[in-house]
């Protein structure tokens, strides 16, 4: 606390700060904080070198971001920087790396891992770790199978009890780390081995049991099941309306602050922002259109980051496990029930690991003895981290599981193309995860030294 | 010295409290009134932190009264505390190193609108607390981790003031601090003075509590071992009561024969 530089102030003190209105870092998503357009609005003119008042224009952009990088706030910066070098890499050496089919097809494998991701960040936030989610993933198809094929019941019915036996196999996971305090490392390991038995188990002699996918879930989350069938309005559709919802929130939040009087984003910022989306969207869909489609695999996978992107950062339930990732001590004494959010955090995992089993399923229209196996624990781990959720806990955000599974994705499709070896592609993921945890760890020693006197 | 009211917002009478074998608090007397700050000071096994935390509602009283503003209350609990309207800021601060100045100081007490974490109107209540506290922070959106020891001090007192309590207890607050920064706390705890809140100080070093509290309490193996007006009692009065160096041989004879010459 006390080794606190004092050096690293003088950086951020700003000469004109009296003629500047006093901006600080807008909304906890916001990257880049902006000044009040108008000075008197912002209310608070106090003045102080220890204050950080940004500079206007964008020489204060420039300021902010070297202070935020110093002070170990690097955000989706590094996986961005890693996934334009990793697509260059690999469109120089073959040309089909960019095109549109090989999109598509990064789009739609990413998702069923990418779901796994999302349960995982929850309880990395934690500061936890589940190794289960790949099991409960493949006994979750199985179990969906078995109700399907061999009791002949509902697919949706039998959709809605297998994320009902996912959460519960999650809550129970919860209840041995909160309750008993067995760690999480060991509970989860424990149902690695004991849920992929039983999944075992289930299949029996057969092996493979083969899902009717005509219709139903199934057919939905298959290779050849699309948005809206197709349509090419269909992926417009969709970036039109993420742009506009992104659109409408920040210039709702632009006027509520304005009218509370606190530091909100200029106009040109959020205009800025919103035509940044726009064509990474359009672009997206333009794209996927230009294959086959936006698959509906990646259309639910998306929707459920929206989802829980806002339980996470706007409600009081997503507070609660951001406090008890960054201090136990901390929650507690604010009245949080500790062992509540570690529970409730381990079925949400198991919640997802149970709906990426599905999309699992969907991809081979059955459940298979290696559903669920070999590496998809780790990919799905690697993804959240790589996307940059920190393994300490209380940092990240459940973007991290899109933009990680898009490098991993990435790295396979690409080495596919270029008729990579397997063992390639342990490398190289392993050594992208290794350089993600340590940027991890070095952001956050530096978080600590950026600190002010 | 500020103007103090006539009925203490918080008393204790006769207070005890036994650990087992342990008497740790035996007949202690103590008043907090509106607008005072109250040193509790005293050597290491003394009592202070059972005391706090009897008045916190950490450990129940065994016997005796708490009189909160002239009436008896039992206090049970933490939340009992809470309720009426003690904060406890401990040495170990409790913040969220991960959340930034606003989500700590309303953590587990978010406000919202429509369902939805309001972020907005927290920052701006936010900002206008630290504001009236003159508390300099380089900004509310920084997360806990960026700052230094005396700023996350500060912020653990300004968030014990968002239930606006009447009674401030601080453990140590300037325990571990730079120069600079203990003047930082020393002003945060004037400033609560000035907002007429009653504060309890548990400290070790009596520059500290020379310089902000209006009256010492000192205990002494649990028990009372005096209470000082701090304008009118010298450093070294408070450390004779505090390590007893009033009770030693050449006081008792001196005391003895002052009795018998009365007889």
């Amino acid at each position: 606390m006390s080794e606190t530089s004092n050096k690293t102030v003088q950086g951020d003190e700003s000469p004109k700060a009296e003629k500047t209105a006093v901006a600080e870092a807008a909304a906890a998503t916001a990257t880049v904080p902006a000044p009040a357009e108008d000075p008197t609005a912002a209310g608070v003119a106090v003045v102080d070198p220890r204050l950080l008042v940004r500079e206007e224009g964008l020489k204060g952009y420039v300021t902010e971001f070297k202070r935020k990088v110093k002070g170990g706030e690097l955000g989706s910066l590094p996986v961005v920087i890693g996934l334009i070098i990793i697509w260059t890499i690999f469109q120089a050496k073959n040309s089909l790396f960019l095109s549109a089919d090989n999109l598509s097809n990064i789009s739609y494998f990413l998702s069923a891992t990418g779901m796994l991701a999302i349960g995982l960040v929850f309880v990395l936030l934690l500061g936890e770790i589940d190794l289960s989610v790949g099991s409960v993933s493949g006994l979750a198809s199985t179990v969906f199978a078995v109700f399907v094929v061999n009791h002949g019941m509902n697919q949706w019915l039998a959709l809605v009890l297998t994320i009902i036996t996912g959460i519960g196999i999650g809550a129970l996971h919860g209840w041995f780390f909160a309750r008993i305090g067995v760690p999480a490392f060991v509970v989860t390991l424990a149902g690695f081995l004991g849920w992929n038995g039983l999944m075992l188990w289930l299949l029996g002699d057969s092996g493979t049991i083969n899902i009717p996918a005509d219709s139903g879930p199934v057919h939905i989350l298959g290779q050849s099941s699309f948005f809206m069938d197709q349509a090419i309005i269909g992926a417009y559709l969709l970036a039109g309306l993420g742009v506009v919802l992104s659109a409408l929130g920040q210039f709702n939040e632009q006027r509520r602050r304005r009218a509370a009087g606190v530091p909100f984003r200029p106009t040109s910022e959020i205009i800025v922002r919103v035509v940044l989306l726009a064509i990474a969207s359009f672009v997206a869909a333009a794209v996927l259109n230009n294959a086959a489609g936006v698959s509906n695999a990646l259309v639910i996978f998306l929707a459920s980051l929206v989802i829980v992107d806002f339980v996470l950062r706007r409600t009081t339930f997503g507070r609660k496990v951001f406090a008890v990732g960054g201090g136990i001590e901390a929650a507690r004494r604010a009245g949080i029930s500790v062992p509540l959010v570690r529970i409730t955090v381990f079925a949400i995992s198991g919640g997802f690991a149970a709906i990426g089993g599905m999309f699992f399923a969907g991809q081979t229209a059955s459940a298979t003895l290696n559903a669920g196996g070999g590496n998809t624990l780790m990919l799905a781990i690697a993804a959240a981290v790589i996307g940059g959720t920190s393994l300490f806990g209380g940092r990240g955000s459940v973007w991290s599981a899109l933009l990680g599974m898009l490098v991993i994705q990435s790295i396979q499709t690409g080495l596919d193309l270029l008729n990579m070896n397997t063992s390639i592609q342990y490398m190289i993921t392993g050594g992208v995860l290794l350089g993600a945890v340590v940027i991890d760890s070095v952001s956050r020693k530096s978080q600590k030294a950026a600190g002010r006197g | 010295m500020v103007h103090v009211s006539a009925t203490p917002v918080l008393a204790l009478r006769g207070v005890s409290k036994r650990f087992g074998a342990v008497q740790a608090l035996t007949d202690v007397e103590l008043e907090v009134h509106a607008g005072e700050v109250v040193a509790l000071v005293g050597d290491n096994g003394a009592g202070k932190s059972t005391l706090v935390k009897t008045i916190a509602g950490v450990h129940p009283i065994d016997e005796g009264v708490i009189e909160w503003e002239g009436n008896a209350v039992s206090i049970n609990k933490p939340h009992d505390a809470q309720g009426l309207g003690v904060a406890t800021v401990y040495q170990d601060l409790a913040l969220c190193d991960n959340l930034d100045v606003v989500g700590n100081l309303f953590l587990g007490r978010e406000l919202l609108h429509r369902g939805v974490i309001d972020e907005v109107t927290m920052e701006k209540q936010a900002r206008d607390l630290l504001s009236t506290l003159s508390i300099r922070i380089p900004s509310v959106r920084i997360p806990i981790a960026s700052l230094s020891g005396g700023q996350r001090q500060v912020v653990a007192i300004a968030r014990s003031l968002i239930g606006d309590p009447k009674v401030v207890i601080l453990d140590e607050p300037t325990a571990a601090l730079g120069v600079e920064q203990t003047a930082q706390v020393l002003d945060l705890v004037e400033r609560l003075r000035e907002r007429n809140l009653g504060v309890i100080l548990i400290s070790h070093n009596m520059a500290d509590v020379k310089a902000v509290a209006d009256t010492v309490a000192v205990l002494r193996l649990g028990k009372n071992n005096g209470s000082f007006p701090v304008k009118s009692t010298s450093h070294e009065e408070i450390i004779a009561a505090i390590t007893g160096a009033t009770d030693n041989a050449v006081t008792r004879r001196a005391e003895r024969r002052t009795t018998e010459a009365a007889k």
